[in-house]
């Protein structure tokens, strides 16, 4: 089972939940930071480091003895990440996703792949917790495919590590929001219940429902602000597994990088309870479409 | 070189200078000796989502400029530019494209020397 820890605003909580559920969870996981531009996870985890690995992207090379200048792969590229200008061949590395047309059409083959770097992919362990983690490298405008990069290693090492994992995912709803959560059995959105957190909350359920997978909510700072987000999960049956209450402790906990779970044996017990109902969750139904979803 | 393009919000003489290059809604295309004068439209670089500015210099290199007249240049079009060896003249907005055209013509504008706005 694969949980993807996600929010529409920012702050509301995911690392928070991503590590708590990561000390309650009864057997083997894998634990993955993919908020890549600003990974956090680590510092609440703790995990000894075992090994890293630069990522990189392909990226077009020109040989320009062999280019005829004809712009075939200048018209095909649509991010303008190669230009071909009179007797020039500009490229623009830093624009490139990396989908490899230029190198197919160039009918000289004067293109090879050169590469780009998008980051870092470390690893590690803290107990029976395999810990992951992406860090994109400074001046990196695209996070999605370091991203992917990561998903693959985590692949890789589900087999080997129970089949579990938490993801969690970067802020928003947009390309790095939904690249973290499509590949999870699981959404499990963050919220807070103040006026900002509700219409961010709103924009990540209309982002993500449409991908048919079991949606859930956790409400933190419950007691502070009003209820709007509870009459949304209500009205869009939408079940809140777990609410965590706007107390002093916690942020203190917080504050000194701290899990939660530390803080008592209350809170505790209501992530063991929320990991138990993530489990009903992503189990298939009768139907085929998830228990409570 | 008697064959300019000047970014222009719309197809006359008196419409503005578009401030920006990449993002502009046209080029004025003016051949200076006979005074004739063509708009191309930059639409389809407009609703690009990155390389605009690319985009845009592909365009009037086309057209065998040899200088455009601008209000701002961000870093990859100026090197797209530079490559097409069209010379920039900048800071142009907030006349007409006449006035610029007028302006060039007295010899006050300065060929530029690099992009004057950071790129995204």
């Amino acid at each position: 089972m694969i949980v993807a820890v996600a929010s529409g605003k920012g702050g509301t909580g995911k690392t928070t939940v991503t590590a708590s559920l990561a000390t309650v969870w009864d057997g083997p996981l894998v634990a993955v930071d993919l908020d890549v531009e600003e990974p956090n996870l680590h510092l609440f985890l703790q995990p000894a480091i075992s090994g890293s690995q630069t990522a990189h992207m392909p990226v077009p090379l020109v040989d320009e003895s062999r280019c005829t200048y004809c712009g075939a792969c200048s018209d095909l590229c649509q991010f303008k990440a190669i230009s071909v200008m009179g007797q020039l061949v500009l490229t623009f590395p830093e624009m490139c996703h990396g989908c490899g047309g230029c190198l197919a059409v160039c009918p000289e083959k004067a293109l090879s792949p050169g590469q780009r770097e998008l980051g870092e992919i470390s690893w590690g362990r803290v107990g029976q917790v395999v810990f992951l983690s992406g860090r994109l490298r400074i001046g990196e405008a695209m996070s999605p495919p370091l991203m992917r990069r990561v998903k693959a290693k985590l692949e890789q090492m589900l087999p080997a590590n129970g089949g579990d994992a938490i993801i969690d995912a970067p802020p928003g709803v947009s390309c790095p929001a939904v690249n973290a959560v499509i590949d999870s059995d699981v959404v499990l959105l963050v919220t807070e219940p103040t006026p900002f957190g509700f219409y961010d909350f709103q924009l990540a359920w209309e982002a993500f429902s449409p991908l048919g997978k079991p949606l859930a909510a956790v409400i933190n700072r419950a007691g502070l602000g009003h209820d709007a987000v509870y009459r949304f999960c209500r009205e869009k049956g939408l079940p809140i597994l777990a609410e965590i209450p706007y107390d002093r402790s916690i942020a203190e906990a917080y504050a000194r990088g701290r899990i939660i779970t530390e803080v008592s044996a209350g809170l505790r017990e209501n992530f063991i309870s929320l990991r138990d109902k993530l489990r009903d969750l992503a189990r298939p139904g009768p139907s085929g479409k998830a228990v409570h979803a | 070189m008697s064959i300019i393009a000047v970014t222009s919000e719309g197809p006359s003489l008196d419409d503005q200078v578009d401030p920006r290059f990449g993002r502009a809604a046209g080029f004025l295309v003016v051949d200076l000796e006979t005074m004739d004068t063509r708009y191309i439209s930059n639409g389809q670089s407009q609703v690009m989502a990155q390389g605009a500015g690319i985009q845009a210099a592909e365009i009037i290199a086309r057209e065998g400029v040899g200088w455009v007249l601008t209000g701002y240049v961000g870093p990859k079009a100026f090197k797209a530019l530079s490559a097409a060896g069209i010379k920039v003249g900048q800071n142009l907005e907030g006349l007409t494209v006449r006035q610029a055209m007028e302006r060039f013509k007295s010899g006050s504008i300065e060929s530029a020397q690099g992009a004057n706005r950071t790129g995204r």
